[in-house]
Formats: structure tokens, sequence, C-alpha cells
């Protein structure tokens, strides 16, 4: 049986109980993160890049002006909220204890990275795009993906319960 | 005898007070985000019982999209603002 990776103690704190190379793939996809974030000031148009879009989504999809309006309010502010997330995650991720708000925080960044990658990969809900061989280039990014997937489960069990 | 054109005076359309109609904001289905994932985001953000928040994740899922709350203009934009905080795919649209 897997030994869970997150569980909450009666503190209501959270143990993280990952071994060391799944710590290694957590911290390696942050610098992929903040990539995406930082070239998104330069991705004017919605449309450039799905996974910018995922990050940053249209309000008022039928609504320009509106719309227009709600990006100057959001935008930076949005950037800021994704990017707090992801400083959590990067400074947190060989600690064998959070609290609530640091949990949170990893749910939220591992998520991001999962609609970047989910994106670039074209996922869908069957999953029945997975490739079917380990010399598939995508092999490597949807182990990432799968991954990431079983630990937000962890995650959101553990928060949940 | 020649009368002076008289002006009149249209009335302005912004002077109009049109009511306010509720926003709804929507979430709309996606691959990606779990649907464990979704019903916990509907919980924390709004308050909502397992039961009500479950039920809400079904309609997006199955259905393609669910209305998740509504209000005043100010606090759907903040719902999306917090459903974008959460990789959510939310859009807001005035109620029909």
């Amino acid at each position: 049986m897997i030994r869970r990776r997150v569980r909450r103690s009666r503190d209501g704190t959270f143990d993280l109980r990952i071994p060391s190379d799944e710590r290694d793939l957590i911290r390696s996809v942050g610098p992929q993160l903040r990539d995406v974030l930082v070239r998104q000031a330069t991705a004017i148009q919605h449309g450039d890049d799905p996974a910018i879009d995922r990050l940053f989504p249209v309000a008022y999809p039928d609504d320009e002006e509106r719309q227009t309006e709600f990006r100057l309010l959001a935008h930076d502010e949005l950037l800021s909220s994704h990017l707090g997330a992801l400083a959590v995650l990067e400074e947190t991720a060989d600690a064998e204890r959070l609290n609530e708000d640091q949990l949170l925080a990893w749910m939220r960044a591992l998520n991001h990275v999962r609609l970047v990658l989910g994106t670039r990969l074209d996922v869908t809900e069957e999953g029945d795009e997975r490739p079917r061989s380990l010399r598939d280039p995508r092999a490597g990014a949807f182990a990432v993906y799968d991954y990431l997937t079983y630990l937000q489960g962890e995650i959101i069990e553990a928060l949940a319960g | 005898m020649t009368t002076a054109p008289v002006e009149v005076k249209e009335p302005e359309i912004s002077d109009v007070v049109v009511p306010d109609r509720p926003w709804v904001v929507i979430v709309w289905n996606d691959p990606i985000n779990m649907m464990s994932y979704v019903t916990f985001v509907f919980q924390k953000l709004f308050g909502y019982s397992l039961e009500k928040a479950t039920k809400l994740m079904l309609d997006v899922h199955e259905k393609g999209k669910a209305a998740v709350s509504s209000g005043p203009r100010e606090k759907a934009e903040l719902d999306v603002f917090r459903l974008h905080e959460h990789g959510l795919w939310a859009t807001m649209e005035h109620d029909s």
C-alpha cells in the first residue's frame, strides 16, 4: 500500500511524507511555471499561448470594453497571487510540515503547473492520449503531469478531510 | 411671421438610471482540473456544503458549465478573480 504523502495532524498542521526523488521533481517544476508567468507580460493578445490563457482567463468573453477594464484592474493582482503561491512552494519544497495556508499555496501552485502541462499536452478527460512508448518525447511530461495529479489528490484529501 | 426655433432638450440616455441587473458567475468544464479539486474550491470560496459544491461540480462536468454565484457586478468580479486565482475557468454574464 502506498503511504499517504500528506496527512493532517492533530494540531491542524500537515505532515508531508514525500520521498526525496519526488521532492526533486516538485522543485524542478517551479522554474517552468515562473517562466510562463513572467513571459505572459509579452503575450499581449489572448490566444498567443493557450497555457497563459488558462492562467489568466477572460472574465467577459462577449464584452471587449468590460474585459479591458477587468484586465486592467485584476491582471497584476492575479499575477502576483500566482507568483506568491509559487514562492511558498519553492520556499517550503523540503519542509516536512506545513500550515494550512502553505498547503493551500502548494495546491494552487501545483494546479497551475498541471494547467500549463495539461494544456501543452492537450490532455482530454478520457486520458486516452497517453503515449504508448517511453521513447515518445512527451512521455516525461506526461509522467510529471500524472504525478502532480496524484499529489494534488493527496493534498485535497488531507485539506478536505 | 416666423417663430424662432425652440430648442428642445432631449433627455440624455446616460441620465436614465438602469437598475443593475444581477450578474451570474459561470464556471466552465475543462479536462485538467480534478473533480475533487473543483468541489473543494467551491466549498472554500463560497462556503457551500459538500452536497451543494458536489452538485455544482457535477453540473460543470456533465453539462459543461454551472452558475456558481450571482450578485452585483463588483461581487461577481471578485468571485471571478478568486476562481481565477485557483485556476478555474470562470466568466460572468448578465442574468437573463
